[in-house]
């Protein structure tokens, strides 16, 4: 069970800037994704998308960034979703209240038309 | 018969029991071979045989009038006479006299001569052929030994040494061999998701080629087991690769079960096999039947896979024809009805072989010849044995330690999942404890060893036949773990509150219990989810 570096790939999808994660997500990860929030923020202050599907593994690390991007998209008035969340972190979510601020989605088509959140 | 002034030729006969390929050669002791021998055998049907086993002495060939070929052959080569040899009525030899150098007739003298000489000759000659005979027998005797005890090693060298020890599970093996040695052999392969693989087998035919055929087969088996998962899979390939390499009429009946520790589920093929035997311990007994073919006869065979589950007490039988088939003084066979009854009388458990031998002695009864060899295995998986206040006993599935270096964690979770793996858990609990045991491993590595990589975080896994508890023990042992609170995710997002502190809360959340202790060195954590497969 080898550790999987994180990737992210930004890209403007109907409006929504959305954030492709590959690879796992703890704490050593920060610079990666900052630099991935810096990138996505360049195409507007519109709704922002974390696009979890090519992500593997989640530590309590992990989460914390996402907490802190969380509270960063606040601060800036910006929304921020998620999609393509394994049953499993999709749970965690859930336990830690994370899908509370974050709307969730089933995957990126469905969040980026805004219908049927999971 | 230097007197007749002959040439003479002398060729001992075959006896009754000779066969055509082992025809009896000059004695030891002859004069040499090309002075005395025509270099044919006289055939056994040939009327003549019957002719001089019959007379009376000296035969003059001249006045035969037998259609016998070798009456013909015996003339061209220039015998005129034939002194048969005769020992306690059988014909063991005869002197054939050729012309006379003077070219006059014998004598009377010369035929009483031939005669008192044959008398005396005929028992010498039956005496030395026996002294031969039995010669050869020692030679054949000893080849046939040393043949026995180099099939007998082969077959005892890759027999295993020792049955596995397997935690809440008692293994037991017995291997009889006959004195003729067949071809029975078992084998126990340790897998890598941690199940138990039972081999048990029996080649045709018997001696070295039965012994050969068992190296390779045990062989191919082993080298399918480790790369194949389903047990009618690993039959399948065995068979393709040993079928064009078996020699004719040579097969291998085989059974391959693979035990899973955790679970008690035993999945199994069987390759025309007897079937083994389940001893219930709430009673009854079960056959397990799977269809296949015997190993070596036809490639592409499919193997019918079976499943069965262990309940804590049952016992699994697995055994050879050489129990079944044996034979009492009257000629009946123990049979597959009376191993039934048998097991279902013992009750199971490693006991069962020497009940079973001692069954078989009593049936057999004394002096008996094995005519097989007796394999028997029995696998129980033992009833968890309760403490005092009742709680059954935890099973400890393996144990390790590790660096505590960042990262670690995710070779714990690898090491938990690998020695959990005949665990029935769900995939929901699969990953539930891969969270929960990241996380605790991480706390301990961080926490309570410091990163201090020379001191190591321990991890063990244990099972109840109903619960999986993971216990983390790191050296952090003198600092207190504070609870498991729900962390203010308002509060964090607020930056009121830093964004991390969600460890301790996750792991309670993963697990249905969670317990923090202390020895006053050492944090131990136990994580503990309950089985909600268990007993399927």
């Amino acid at each position: 069970m080898n550790s999987q570096p994180l990737q992210a790939t930004t890209r403007l999808n109907n409006g929504v800037a959305v954030i492709v994660l590959t690879g796992d997500i703890d704490g050593s990860q920060e610079a990666t994704l900052q630099a991935a929030y810096a990138e996505a923020a360049r195409h507007g202050a519109g709704p922002m998308l974390l696009n979890f599907g090519g992500v593997g593994y989640i530590n309590s690390t992990g989460i914390a960034l996402i907490v802190g991007l969380l509270a960063r998209t606040r601060t800036e008035r910006r929304q921020l979703l998620a999609c393509d969340l394994s049953e499993h972190y999709r749970e965690i979510f859930e336990i830690t209240r994370l899908s509370d601020f974050m709307t969730t989605y089933a995957d990126e088509s469905a969040a980026v038309a805004g219908v049927d959140p999971v | 018969m230097t007197t007749t002034k002959s040439r003479r030729s002398f060729w001992p006969l075959r006896r009754k029991e000779q066969t055509e390929e082992t025809p009896v050669q000059a004695l030891p002791d002859a004069p040499p071979v090309q002075d005395i021998l025509l270099g044919w055998d006289i055939a056994p049907n040939d009327p003549l045989l019957a002719y001089f086993l019959h007379s009376s002495g000296a035969v003059e060939l001249s006045r035969l009038n037998l259609d016998s070929p070798a009456l013909r052959r015996l003339k061209d080569e220039g015998v005129v006479m034939v002194v048969p040899l005769v020992s306690q009525g059988e014909l063991v030899g005869i002197i054939n006299i050729g012309q006379r150098r003077s070219d006059q007739e014998y004598s009377s003298d010369d035929r009483r001569l031939l005669n008192d000489l044959a008398v005396q000759a005929a028992p010498a000659v039956r005496v030395a052929q026996l002294v031969r005979q039995q010669e050869l027998a020692a030679v054949e005797r000893e080849r046939i030994e040393t043949e026995l005890r180099v099939a007998r090693t082969i077959q005892q060298t890759l027999l295993p040494k020792e049955v596995p020890a397997l935690e809440g599970w008692d293994i037991a093996a017995l291997w009889q061999p006959a004195r003729e040695v067949s071809g029975d052999f078992y084998d126990f392969i340790h897998l890598d998701n941690g199940c138990l693989g039972v081999i048990i087998a029996d080649v045709t035919d018997k001696g070295v080629p039965a012994a050969l055929v068992m190296a390779t087969t045990r062989t191919l088996l082993r080298a399918a087991a480790e790369r194949l998962v389903a047990p009618g899979d690993v039959l399948a390939r065995a068979n393709d690769v040993l079928c064009p390499d078996i020699p004719p009429k040579m097969f291998v009946t085989c059974l391959y079960a693979v035990v899973n520790p955790a679970s008690g589920h035993v999945r199994y093929a069987n390759a025309g096999h007897d079937m083994p035997y389940v001893r219930r311990t709430a009673g009854g007994i079960e056959e397990l039947r799977a269809r296949g073919m015997p190993l070596g006869l036809l490639p592409g065979m499919p193997y019918e896979e079976k499943e069965i589950v262990l309940q804590p007490g049952d016992t699994l039988l697995l055994y050879s024809d050489g129990l079944v088939e044996a034979h009492n003084a009257q000629r009946e066979m123990l049979g597959f009805p009376q191993l039934r009854s048998l097991v279902e009388e013992h009750g199971g458990g490693a006991d069962l072989i020497p009940f079973l031998m001692q069954q078989l002695e009593t049936f057999t009864g004394p002096g008996w010849e094995q005519e097989d060899d007796v394999t028997l295995l029995t696998v129980q998986r033992l009833a968890a044995p309760e403490h005092e206040d009742g709680e059954p006993a935890w099973r400890v599935l393996g144990e390790f330690d590790l660096p505590s270096e960042p990262g670690n964690e995710r070779l714990a979770i690898e090491q938990v999942m690998q020695l959990a793996a005949g665990v029935p858990l769900t995939a929901k609990q699969i990953d539930r404890l891969k969270t929960a045991v990241g996380e605790t491993t991480m706390n301990a590595i961080e926490h309570g060893n410091d990163f201090q990589a020379e001191v190591p975080a321990h991890i063990a896994v244990l099972a109840t036949d109903a619960m999986l508890r993971v216990r983390i023990v790191d050296h952090g042992g003198n600092q207190t773990i504070p609870t498991a609170e729900t962390p203010d995710l308002d509060a964090k997002l607020a930056g009121v509150q830093s964004p991390r502190g969600w460890g301790l809360f996750l792991i309670k959340n993963m697990v249905d219990e969670m317990t923090v202790d202390t020895d006053g060195e050492h944090h131990i954590v136990e994580l503990t989810l309950k089985l909600e497969g268990a007993g399927a």
